[in-house]
């Protein structure tokens, strides 16, 4: 039987299901952005966006969901306005380095567990066999160490956005970016170096596999239970590697304009705006699967349910497969709303303290998370 | 460049940086008199000048945080409480049909609590016979601050007390500042300001003028000051009219 095709034609279905998801985050986003925003201020929000179906008065607007898609089609269409000085290459590429590695980071995350397509859908079992697939698009063991390579890309284009526009506003911007971006990146790298000594693999589909089990037989084996701090500072430096408010300092409008993009229109400005929203989702997908199980629900493995009651449930494949997938949505979909939330309630902090936040507090607090993480492997295993 | 210009510019720009260095030298013997360290003679600046080191202006009610305050993560938190339980709130209201937000859904939904004083839209009063109080005076158009009013006057010779009326009088909403001078300037009682609002929106500016038909549709016709048709009145001559006959 030829093996190749099958494992390729899975491997497309894997890549476009995360590009859709990942896209339609992205575009949802926006539209949740704004709406939650306005839930917390006693306002209405986006609302006047509106389809109207042809040949009749009938305007369907959806509680706003259109302005994402009338977002996208003004960036679309407007002028693509570039400054006379700028320097082409660097201008043209910027966009595309901020945007491309927040895609290729999800590559390495799982969203679903194994799928055996041969037992899922019968008609195609002469063609599949039982060959099983993990529901990821790229299987690797050096899956955390593949994310921390692609997400730390991004740096570049933000640096490069901010020196190819020949702006002063620009380049202070791209300035901001690279230092706080490397500083948090440090802090996010030694905060999952605790959680890589706790499951003692960098493979992310392992990592979700290990937490199915339980702690005490009561808590579900999750990295948040394992690490509470790892997972806080996870979260800030996360933010912070977002550029988003309490962290915005590389594109803080009253000061920079707009920072690193300032000089950028149309839709290489909509490829920061995506990129920043997908990387939002990108952050809940990678918290999710680091530190809250992954794909699934607690105490779920692959074969199904195994309560700490002693209780097991079993699951055929075609429950569990998307129960699987809807439980990960959901887990990013919430991660999303929390770091929403956190953009729209912290004010901006002044440069000086946001990087003596990541050196003087958090750098120590996850230097000494990783010892006291050491401590507590070397003595769990017989302090040999 | 203009010579003036370039004049003007050049000593200026010596001054400041020339009181920017005096400005440093003051500030640092101020510093150095309040603290009584040995305050350094401003006249030898070259041999010993002490670095001076930026220090943010404390300010006499600076607040004192707590260290609950400074550790920042409980106030992060409790912020974070704050607006998700705002969120939840409101979102409970949405969800169970009520509405969630206090800003109202113009022009698709209107308040109801306008100010009675609110000034609003503009009317104009009528005499019992339908006809408006204006007399065209053009007082309304004249202390408009915006000059919104237009009005086109008309005369009519069967009405001997009111022979100007008003042909046309038409309001500009998209430039009106709502200010109520045309209420206050008007002699007849003739322009008034509802509490409600104009309900004139539109993409375009010219469909966002008021004509005369629209400011007649205001019940009651009868509430005006002025009685008609008016009382006779005695000729009375004033003090100084008679004085000035008497010269």
């Amino acid at each position: 039987m030829n093996s190749v095709l099958p494992d390729l034609v899975v491997s497309l279905v894997f890549i476009g299901y995360a590009m859709v998801m990942l896209l339609s985050f992205g575009g949802l986003l926006t539209w949740v952005e704004r709406k939650q925003s306005a839930v917390m201020a006693d306002r209405v929000g986006a609302n006047r966006a509106y389809i109207r179906i042809p040949f009749t008065n009938i305007k369907l607007v959806w509680l706003g969901l259109f302005h994402g898609m009338a977002d996208g089609l003004k960036m679309l269409l407007k002028e693509n306005f570039k400054p006379k000085t700028h320097d082409a290459v660097g201008y043209f590429l910027a966009p595309f380095i901020v945007f491309t590695p927040v895609l290729l980071v999800f590559a390495v995350v799982p969203f679903g567990g194994t799928v055996i397509p041969g037992q899922l859908i019968p008609a195609l079992a002469g063609w599949f066999g039982d060959r099983a697939y993990p529901m990821q698009i790229a299987n690797l063991d050096a899956g955390l160490l593949v994310v921390f390579a692609f997400s730390s890309l991004g740096i570049i284009g933000a640096m490069l956005a901010g020196w190819a526009s020949d702006n002063k506003f620009s380049l202070l911007g791209g300035l901001r970016a690279g230092s706080q971006m490397i500083s948090y990146e440090l802090v996010m790298g030694l905060t999952v170096l605790g959680l890589i000594l706790v499951y003692g693999t960098v493979n992310l589909g392992d990592i979700v596999r290990q937490q199915s089990g339980t702690i005490g037989g009561v808590l579900p084996a999750w990295g948040i239970f394992y690490q509470p701090v790892a997972a806080f500072l996870f979260l800030t430096a996360a933010i912070a590697e977002n550029k988003r408010i309490p962290f915005d300092l590389p594109e803080a409008e009253s000061e920079l304009i707009a920072g690193y993009f300032t000089e950028y229109s149309a839709m290489k400005l909509g490829l920061f705006m995506f990129s920043e929203f997908i990387q939002i989702a990108v952050v809940g997908a990678l918290f999710a699967t680091l530190f809250l199980g992954g794909y699934n629900l607690p105490f779920m493995t692959d074969a199904g349910f195994s309560l700490p009651g002693g209780t097991e449930i079993a699951l055929s494949q075609a429950v569990r497969v998307p129960l699987q997938l809807v439980t990960f949505l959901g887990k990013v979909a919430l991660l999303c709303v929390i770091q929403i939330q956190i953009r729209w309630t912290l004010p901006r902090f002044r440069y000086d303290q946001m990087l003596g936040l990541s050196w003087k507090m958090l750098l120590p607090l996850s230097l000494a998370n990783l010892a006291v993480t050491v401590v507590w492997m070397w003595l769990a295993g017989g302090g040999q | 460049m203009n010579p003036m210009v370039k004049d003007r510019v050049a000593p200026s720009s010596a001054g400041v940086t020339g009181v920017s260095f005096g400005d440093n030298e003051r500030l640092a013997a101020q510093k150095g008199g309040a603290t009584g360290q040995g305050a350094v003679p401003a006249a030898s600046p070259a041999k010993s000048r002490p670095p001076v080191r930026y220090a943010r202006k404390q300010y006499w009610n600076e607040p004192e945080m707590t260290l609950w305050e400074k550790a920042y993560l409980p106030e992060v938190l409790k912020g974070l409480a704050i607006t998700t339980g705002i969120f939840l709130r409101n979102m409970g209201k949405w969800l169970t049909g009520r509405k969630g937000a206090v800003t109202t859904y113009y022009p698709e939904e209107r308040r109801a609590d306008y100010a009675p004083r609110n000034r609003g839209k503009h009317i104009l009063t009528q005499r019992p016979d339908g006809s408006p109080q204006c007399i065209a005076c053009n007082m309304c158009a004249t202390v408009c601050p915006a000059k919104v009013i237009e009005i086109e006057s008309g005369f009519d010779p069967n009405d001997p007390a009111h022979p100007k009326y008003p042909v046309r009088f038409e309001i500009d909403y998209s430039r009106c500042v709502f200010c109520g001078m045309c209420v206050e300037a008007c002699p007849e009682d003739a322009i008034r300001m509802q509490d409600d609002v104009p309900n004139l929106v539109s993409d375009d500016r010219y469909n966002m003028w008021m004509t005369m038909d629209e400011m007649l549709t205001w019940n009651p016709q009868q509430d005006v000051a002025k009685p008609y048709p008016p009382k006779p009145v005695p000729l009375v001559l004033g003090e100084s009219v008679k004085r000035g006959r008497g010269q």
